[in-house]
């Protein structure tokens, strides 16, 4: 698939996601602000909703492709379209191929994917950001969503923003690459599984003495974040922190 | 609330066994571990993934003819071939040949497909012993369990247990605890089966039409035994372990076992081209292969699922699966467990019976990642949702069978939403608005995490108060 130029564009489309919408705004505010700092204009085109993902995973094609084909219309100018979420993204680069298969507007399809950039992406590679940390130490760990990492192959991304800030400290937990146990509606229609996954994957987070977890995903924080809420509530245990990674370098970087 | 299902019990009982996952814990770790430590070089892992991917997507574009040129040329070579499209057939063809010669039990190598068939069952049902010699399916044998991984029958259990099941079954021997001992103990006993054994049956790991050679891949020497001692052997397969050339084999044998077991080679590798021949020594004077369908032909028939079949049975998808070390390979109730089991399941014996497996992933890609044929196990899991839930006809067995009119009828009301900007932001606006009415019990997810707050404010509206550009 083609990619849009590596050259640093004078604007993006940004894709906001229905999670960051309704639940992470200031995720979703603190991505454009770094797009906007480094110059860009960037354009939200307010009718976008969903990348049609949930309906996708749960087998519901037709379903997922009505709403899918609902954004593409909303991207057609030929420049890149940035979203932050490993997860959405790779919805939209890797599954808009195979959503719009032989359907006549398979072309569009297309395009918008080879347009795709997920947030840290897009940051590293393309703008080759340079970042100033202006935030107190700290001591955090990183958690890499699974689409970021094994679809998107972008996990290098967020460690290398996070390399740039003095101040931050990166610790490693066990397990790393392994899920956190989100997965959509797997966390509804397994949830034994899925609660014994977000145990080990918070066990191992808590585990580094980190206080606060950064990802590129806002549903793995949702998932790991409530479950540290909930320990914090319930078993007695010290809360953490949890922030998507726009936010945290917004806060740690602006003047 | 609905009953939970067969498989939500047991998984519920296999997260509660605390010592018994921190033993699959470890096990998937060391076999992990080994894999990686056997590549060290992530250029030439994928460079070796290509070649066997197309080794083995080659064999199945021809797989029709290829099976032809096996047969024919196995036929030449002195080996029956026989054809056997479900399991009942399969299991007949291996009585009649027991029957043929009197025989009364058999020795066996490891088999899936023989798991597949449930032959010890059928054959005991008979009156025909069928004996395993594979260390781990020995153990299980003993325990009359059936195996919780592909390539590690008796994962599950802990050598504290294989001591004390040792102990109960053969009370003559001192107990030991010692895994060398208790190694010996059931070579001392097999040793003498296996020369008095009238019949062996093994697997198959690649059979290559170009020769008419059955190739075995195995690190006990049982299946060499098993294949030469006794005067009859049988081996059984499914129709898609064919390759084309004997020249596939090479790359094939070098991804495997590293995937596998992380080992560089296995101990033995038998190569099994015809009987014993005129002035030979050794070697069995019969040799049969049984070559099982049982829903091959119906995954092969679609172009995307066709994939499942590339499956070399290594079993590195299960060993890095997050669901399969934390419920064991039991709690599937399946032959196959883990993410192969996954996806070839419900498609061997139906979404009826098995769908409810596509459902236990969280499609986080580990498994694709490490497939050494590349399926994209992902991707067929995806599919196969989308096969349970199709209205159309769908091409998978029990296709649209999962559909549930409530869930059907939320995914339409979602997706007419999500199309509308209008009626979405209607919607996220009053979520955000009721947000304190949002139920601070959400069953299943706030047992272990609290419930998400919906922001006061979305995006959409604090974009549009920062005055980001619309157009
Ligand atoms: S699906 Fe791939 S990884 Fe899993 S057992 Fe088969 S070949 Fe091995």
């Amino acid at each position: 698939m083609s990619q849009v130029t590596r050259q640093k564009p004078d604007t993006v489309y940004f894709f906001g996601t229905c999670l960051i919408d309704l639940m992470f705004p200031q995720a979703g505010v603190s991505a454009v602000q770094l797009l906007q700092r480094a110059g860009i204009k960037v354009i939200y085109p307010p009718a976008q909703t969903c990348c049609g993902q949930p309906a996708w995973n749960s087998g519901y094609r037709d379903e997922a492709r009505k709403v899918a084909r609902a954004q593409i219309a909303l991207f057609t100018k030929p420049i890149p379209i940035i979203i932050p979420s490993g997860s959405c993204a790779g919805m939209m680069k890797t599954h808009y191929p195979e959503l719009f298969s032989g359907e006549a507007d398979e072309a569009q399809a297309l395009d918008v994917a080879s347009r795709v950039y997920e947030l840290t992406e897009f940051l590293v590679d393309v703008l080759n950001i340079s970042l100033t940390d202006l935030g107190a130490p700290i001591e955090i760990a990183v958690h890499t969503s699974c689409s970021a990492r094994r679809e998107m192959g972008v996990a290098d991304k967020i460690e290398q923003l996070l390399g740039q800030l003095q101040n931050v400290k990166v610790l490693e937990q066990a397990y790393k690459p392994e899920c956190c146990g989100f997965g959509g509606t797997f966390a509804v229609k397994q949830p034994e599984i899925s609660a014994a996954m977000v145990a080990d994957k918070t066990m191992h987070l808590r585990n580094t003495g980190a206080t606060q977890v950064i990802s590129q995903d806002c549903g793995c924080l949702m998932n790991i974040g409530g479950a540290f809420d909930y320990q914090a509530k319930h078993e007695n245990k010290k809360p953490l922190n949890t922030q998507h990674i726009a936010e945290f370098l917004w806060e740690r970087t602006h003047g | 609330m609905a009953k939970p299902s067969e498989f939500r019990i047991q998984v519920d009982q296999a997260l509660g066994k605390t010592e018994v996952r921190a033993h699959f814990r470890k096990a998937m770790d060391t076999l992990m571990t080994n894999r990686r430590n056997q590549f060290p070089d992530n250029a030439e892992l994928q460079r070796l993934r290509d070649q066997a991917q197309v080794i083995r997507a080659n064999a199945l574009s021809k797989l029709p003819e290829l099976l032809e040129q096996l047969e024919s040329n196995l036929t030449r070579n002195g080996i029956h071939v026989h054809w056997a499209e479900t399991t009942d057939e399969a299991n007949d063809i291996v009585l009649k040949i027991m029957q043929k010669h009197n025989a009364t039990w058999m020795i066996k190598g490891k088999s899936m497909v023989s798991e597949e068939m449930g032959l010890n069952h059928f054959l005991e049902s008979k009156g025909i012993e069928a004996l395993e010699s594979d260390l781990g399916e020995f153990i299980i044998q003993l325990d009359g369990e059936t195996p919780s991984h592909i390539i590690m029958p008796a994962i599950h259990k802990s050598k504290e247990q294989i001591a004390q099941l040792f102990n109960e079954k053969f009370p003559d021997i001192p107990y030991t605890e010692d895994v060398d001992t208790l190694t010996r103990t059931a070579r001392d006993i097999l040793r003498e089966k296996f020369y008095n054994a009238p019949v062996g049956l093994s697997g198959v790991n690649f059979a290559v039409a170009e020769t008419g050679t059955l190739c075995l891949v195995e690190n006990e020497g049982n299946g060499r035994m098993s294949t030469t001692i006794p005067p009859v052997h049988i081996a059984v397969t499914g129709i898609e372990k064919v390759v084309e050339k004997l020249s596939d084999i090479p790359p094939l044998l070098s991804i495997l076992p590293r995937s596998a077991t992380g080992q560089p080679i296995t101990t033995y590798f038998n190569m099994i081209s015809s009987p014993r021949k005129k002035g030979e020594k050794d070697g069995p004077e019969e040799v049969h292969l049984v070559l099982l369908d049982n829903g091959r032909s119906r995954i092969y028939s679609d172009p995307e699922l066709l994939a499942t079949l590339r499956c070399i049975r290594c079993g590195a998808c299960i060993n890095h699966c997050p669901v399969y070390v934390r419920i064991g390979g039991h709690s599937y109730g399946t032959v196959y467990p883990g993410p192969i089991g996954t996806i070839l399941e419900p498609q061997k014996s139906g979404l009826k019976v098995h769908g409810e497996l596509v459902q236990a992933s969280s499609l986080c890609g580990a498994c694709g990642e490490v497939c050494p044929v590349r399926i994209p196990i992902p991707s067929i899991i995806n599919r196969l949702r989308y096969e349970g839930v199709r209205q159309d006809g769908g091409s998978a067995l029990d296709a649209g069978s999962k559909r549930k009119p409530l869930e059907a009828i939320t995914w339409k009301a979602w997706s007419w939403a999500a199309s509308h900007p209008s009626v979405y932001n209607l919607g996220s606006t009053v979520a955000t608005q009721v947000r304190n009415l949002v139920p601070h019990n959400l069953g299943a997810w706030t047992s272990v995490r609290t419930a998400p707050a919906v922001a006061d404010k979305t995006l959409h509206q604090q974009l549009k108060a920062l005055g980001v550009d619309h157009e």
